[in-house]
């Protein structure tokens, strides 16, 4: 496997939704290839900090503000029949 | 009908709310702006990248679904289906805003190129940790503002979110390879460019 093909397969390697020889053949890449392994690990690493990074989290006031707005919206425009 | 949502003591299954909202029953809305509505501003902040665009979206987002309520048909979730009109949303307002640039869920940006990683950098262990909360969260959207509208887009429904690839794909109307394809060179941008911050110093580089 070349390093062109593990990053094709990387997606579906890091979600865990490949066949088990593609991933035997992926995770044997791994054990001698550190570039491949640096790039699978950083990305990984990349997607868990946006995960738990709470960025653009709304803020209690805001939120009150917000839906207060839209249910006022509703109200005054009723569903389309 | 605030019962609705209490009385049964654990959330109350979506669809439940959805009919009883599309029949007038306003609070059973309002439960389910309440389910989602965190959800809907995060999306809408990563595509917009603007403060008052998002709460706009927001609001739009949650009127539309409302209005149409009648044109749902029960296929998919009621959230993906709420994804779909505020991603809509989103992207009409990012292009008023930059009308220079074509924004769209189509455009595949250049070529394979763009997202082949350059440097190989290993991070430090717990590179986050080097940062306070502030700072990395700029750090963290000022990089994802970097990148396509739909390739940020893609990102956030899948990895943000966690839309799985065929609800992301339903709620963009995208096909699966598609997302995948996006998603991947997401990934992959959004990794190259957070190695300056958190890759490993070496000794007496004087940064650091």
């Amino acid at each position: 496997m070349t390093c062109s093909e593990f990053l094709k397969e990387l997606t579906d390697y890091l979600d865990g939704v490949i066949d088990d020889r593609t991933k035997k053949e992926l995770d044997e890449h791994l054990l001698w290839c550190h570039n491949c392994y640096v790039v699978c690990n950083t990305t990984k690493r990349t997607i868990e900090i946006y995960r738990g990074s709470e960025l653009y989290e709304l803020p209690d006031d805001l939120r009150t503000r917000l839906r207060s707005a839209i249910m006022t919206k509703c109200q005054e425009h009723k569903p389309k029949s | 009908m605030e019962a609705i949502e209490s009385k049964v003591g654990e959330p109350t299954d979506e669809s439940v709310l959805v009919d009883a909202a599309r029949k007038g029953d306003i609070s059973a809305f309002e439960s389910l702006v309440k389910r989602y509505d965190r959800n809907v501003f995060r999306i809408a902040q990563h595509i917009t990248q603007n403060r008052e665009d998002a709460e706009d979206v927001v609001q739009d987002a949650f009127l539309k679904a409302y209005q149409n309520l009648g044109q749902f048909q029960g296929q998919s979730k009621f959230y993906t289906w709420l994804v779909r009109i505020a991603v809509n949303e989103a992207l009409m307002r990012l292009r008023r805003r930059r009308p220079e640039r074509m924004v769209s869920l189509d455009e595949d940006v250049k070529t394979e190129e763009d997202s082949m990683p350059r440097e190989i950098a290993d991070w430090t262990p717990n590179p986050e940790q080097q940062y306070t909360q502030g700072e990395l969260k700029d750090i963290l959207s000022r990089t994802i503002q970097g990148l396509p509208a739909s390739f940020r887009t893609v990102f956030v429904l899948r990895d943000v979110e966690g839309l799985s690839t065929e609800e992301t794909a339903d709620a963009l109307g995208l096909s699966i390879p598609a997302v995948k394809s996006r998603l991947l060179r997401a990934r992959l941008q959004l990794r190259e460019r957070l190695n300056k911050y958190f890759k490993k110093r070496r000794d007496g580089d004087g940064t650091q």
